[in-house]
C-alpha cells in the first residue's frame, strides 16, 4: 500500500468569527487528481492554502510526503518552524492562483525562470531550456519575451501554470483557476490542466467547472460550511449525489 | 413598431464636412496681458540698484562653480543615505515583528518631529555631548576633529531624509497587490528576497515621482548646511557678498544655478521612471 502525499487531520481555521475549515480530514494519493467543489466561503480555498502555508491552520496537522507542514515535535510540544523552512516545504507544491498573479515587470520566460535561478540556485543555461519547454509545453513557445501586460488572461494563467512547474512540484495546487478567464479563454487553460493530469501529476483543484471535474477528476470532494460533505468518484458526486446538500448546491449550479 | 435594415433618411451626411477651426480671442488677450507684466517686472530689474556685470562676473567664479559641486555631492550623497534609511525604515515597518515596528515608528517620528536645521545644528555640535568618540578599546578620536561641516551635513540631511522617505517606500510597498506576495512565497522565496525581487521594483515605479519630489527638495535643503560652515553654493555667495558687499548680485547667481540643477534633474527622473514601467501596459502598448 501506498502512502497518501497529502495527509490533512482535524485541521481547523478560523479568520475571527468566520470557522473558515472545521476539522477537515482527507488524504491525496499519488497521481491523483482531485476536485474540491462547493459555494464560495465553504472553506475550498482556505483548504488549499493551508496546504502550501499561505495560510497556517489553527489546530489540527497537515502532512505532505511524509513531512508535517509548519511545525515540528520536540519533547511532546510543537514548534513553528522558521520562515526559511516553511519556504523549502514550499517548493514541494506549485500554487496557480485565480488571478494569475504573475510578475507584471518580468517577461513571460523571466516569470518562469524567477525560482529555479533565484531561489534553487540552477545552472541559468539549463533553468532556460527547461523554461522554454515548458512554455512550448502550455502552447506559448512564440511569447517568451511577452510581458504578462501583453498577453490576455489564458495566456496569462498558462504563463501561471508553467512558471509553477518549473520548481518541479510534487503537488500542484489549482485554486479556481479559471474564474477571472472570460469564457472563450477557459478552455485553453483547461487543456494544460487536462494534459498535465494525464501526465500523472498529483493536482488539486478549486473549481466551478464541473465538466472539467467530470472528465478529469479521480474523486470530487464537495464542501460546504468549512466541513467536507460528500465525497467520492466524480460520476457519483456529481451524477448522483447522496447528501441533500449536494444536490441542492448542483441544481443550483447547473 | 417594425424593425428594418434600411436606415431612416433625415439625417443628412456629414462625412464630408470639417468642424471649423476657432479662434481663440481670450487665450490671446491673456498671454498679451502676460507679456505686458512681465516686460514691466524686468524692466523694473534692469533699472534697479543691480550691477548685472557683478551677476555675470561671479556666474562663472571658481568659488561659485565649486560651491555648486559641493551641493551637488551632498544632495546626492544625503538623498542616498536616505533613500537606504528609508528603504529599510520602511521594510522594518511592514514587518510582522513589533521590535523592528516600533523601531522604524520612533525613527520617523524623531526625525520628522524636529526642524532640520536643529538636526545640523546638533550633528554639528555633537562634539558638545561627546569630547571623544570611537569604539573603547580599538580606535578613539576627538569628536571635533571627526564631525567636520561635511559629515554633520550628511548625517543631518540624510538620516532627516530617510525619515520622509520611509513613508514614501512604505506607500510604494504597500501600492503592490498582495497577490504578488503570495505568488513569490508560492515559488519559495523568503521575506526579504520577495521583497527585493519583485516587490521593491513594482513598488519603484510608484515611488519614483515623490522621490524626484524629494531629490529636488535635498538639492534645496543643502543650503541649510551654510549654517554650519559646509562649503556649499549659497554658503559660498554669501562669504563673496560679506567681502563685496553685492547681496542681491550673488544671491542671483545662487538662484540660477539651483535652477540650472533642477532643470537638469527632471528629464532623469524621466528616464528612471522609463526603465521601472517595463511591463506596464502604458509603455508596451
Amino acid at each position: 500500500m501506498t502512502k497518501p502525499l497529502v495527509a490533512i487531520r482535524s485541521a481547523s481555521k478560523a479568520f475571527g468569527e468566520f470557522q473558515a475549515l472545521k476539522n477537515v480530514s482527507l488524504d491525496v494519493w499519488p497521481g491523483e487528481v482531485l476536485c474540491l467543489i462547493g459555494a464560495s466561503g465553504s472553506g475550498k480555498t482556505t483548504l488549499l492554502r493551508c496546504i502550501n502555508q499561505l495560510t497556517v491552520i489553527d489546530s489540527g496537522g497537515i502532512w505532505l510526503d511524509g513531512e508535517m507542514l509548519g511545525v515540528r515535535e520536540e519533547g511532546g510540544k510543537l514548534r513553528r518552524l522558521t520562515e526559511r523552512q516553511i519556504a523549502r516545504q514550499r517548493l514541494k507544491t506549485g500554487m496557480v492562483f485565480q488571478r494569475f498573479n504573475l510578475f507584471p515587470h518580468k517577461t513571460a520566460l523571466e516569470n518562469i525562470t524567477e525560482g529555479p535561478l533565484q531561489v534553487q540556485g540552477r545552472n541559468p543555461g539549463e533553468v532556460r531550456a527547461e523554461a522554454i519547454e515548458l512554455l512550448r509545453r502550455v502552447g506559448l513557445a512564440t511569447k517568451a519575451d511577452s510581458y504578462p501586460s501583453q498577453l490576455s488572461g489564458g495566456q496569462q494563467q498558462r504563463v501561471a501554470i508553467a512558471r509553477a512547474l518549473a520548481m518541479k512540484p510534487m503537488l500542484m495546487l489549482f485554486d479556481e483557476p479559471t474564474s477571472a478567464l472570460d469564457p472563450e479563454l477557459v478552455g485553453e487553460v483547461l487543456a494544460v490542466m487536462k494534459e498535465l493530469a494525464r501526465s500523472g501529476m498529483t493536482m488539486m483543484v478549486v473549481t466551478h467547472e464541473l465538466g472539467f471535474a467530470r472528465e478529469v477528476a479521480d474523486r470530487v470532494v464537495y464542501m460546504d460550511h468549512g466541513a467536507i460533505v460528500e465525497q467520492g468518484r466524480a460520476c457519483d458526486v456529481l451524477g448522483a449525489p447522496r447528501e441533500e446538500r449536494t444536490k441542492a448546491f448542483l441544481s443550483a449550479v447547473i | 413598431m417594425r424593425a428594418s435594415p434600411t436606415l431612416a433618411d433625415e439625417f443628412p451626411d456629414l462625412s464630408q464636412m470639417q468642424i471649423a477651426r476657432e479662434i481663440h480671442w481670450r487665450r490671446w488677450l491673456a498671454a498679451a496681458a502676460i507679456v505686458v507684466v512681465l516686460a514691466a517686472i524686468a524692466r523694473a530689474f534692469a533699472n534697479g540698484q543691480i550691477e548685472w556685470s557683478y551677476v555675470s562676473r561671479f556666474l562663472t567664479a571658481k568659488v561659485i562653480l565649486q560651491g555648486i559641486v559641493n551641493t551637488m555631492v551632498m544632495a546626492v550623497l544625503a538623498m542616498a543615505l536616505g533613500i537606504v534609511l528609508g528603504a529599510v525604515a520602511a521594510i522594518m515597518r511592514l514587518s510582522p515583528n513589533p521590535v523592528l515596528k516600533s523601531v522604524a515608528a520612533g525613527y520617523t517620528w524623531l526625525f520628522r518631529g524636529t526642524p532640520l536645521i536643529l538636526q545640523l545644528l546638533l550633528w554639528f555640535n555633537l562634539a558638545l555631548v561627546f569630547p571623544t568618540i570611537g569604539i573603547p578599546g580599538l580606535w578613539t578620536a576627538r569628536a571635533v576633529d571627526v564631525m567636520t561641516p561635511f559629515l554633520a551635513a550628511l548625517l543631518g540631511l540624510g538620516i532627516n531624509q530617510g525619515a520622509y522617505t520611509s513613508e514614501v517606500m512604505r506607500a510604494g510597498m504597500l501600492s503592490v497587490d498582495a497577490g504578488q506576495y503570495e505568488a513569490a512565497q508560492a515559488i519559495g522565496m523568503g521575506r526579504l528576497r520577495a521583497l527585493r525581487r519583485i516587490i521593491l521594483p513594482q513598488a519603484m515605479r510608484v515611488v519614483i515621482p515623490p522621490l524626484g519630489n524629494e531629490f529636488i527638495g535635498m538639492v534645496k535643503a543643502t543650503s541649510l548646511a551654510s549654517v554650519i560652515q559646509y562649503p556649499e553654493v549659497l554658503h559660498n555667495a554669501e562669504n563673496i557678498y560679506y567681502a563685496n558687499s553685492r547681496v542681491i548680485e550673488l544671491l542671483i547667481v545662487a538662484g540660477c544655478w539651483y535652477l540650472v540643477v533642477i532643470s537638469i534633474l527632471t528629464p532623469l527622473q524621466m528616464l528612471l521612471e522609463r526603465h521601472f514601467a517595463r511591463g506596464t501596459a502604458r509603455v508596451n502598448r
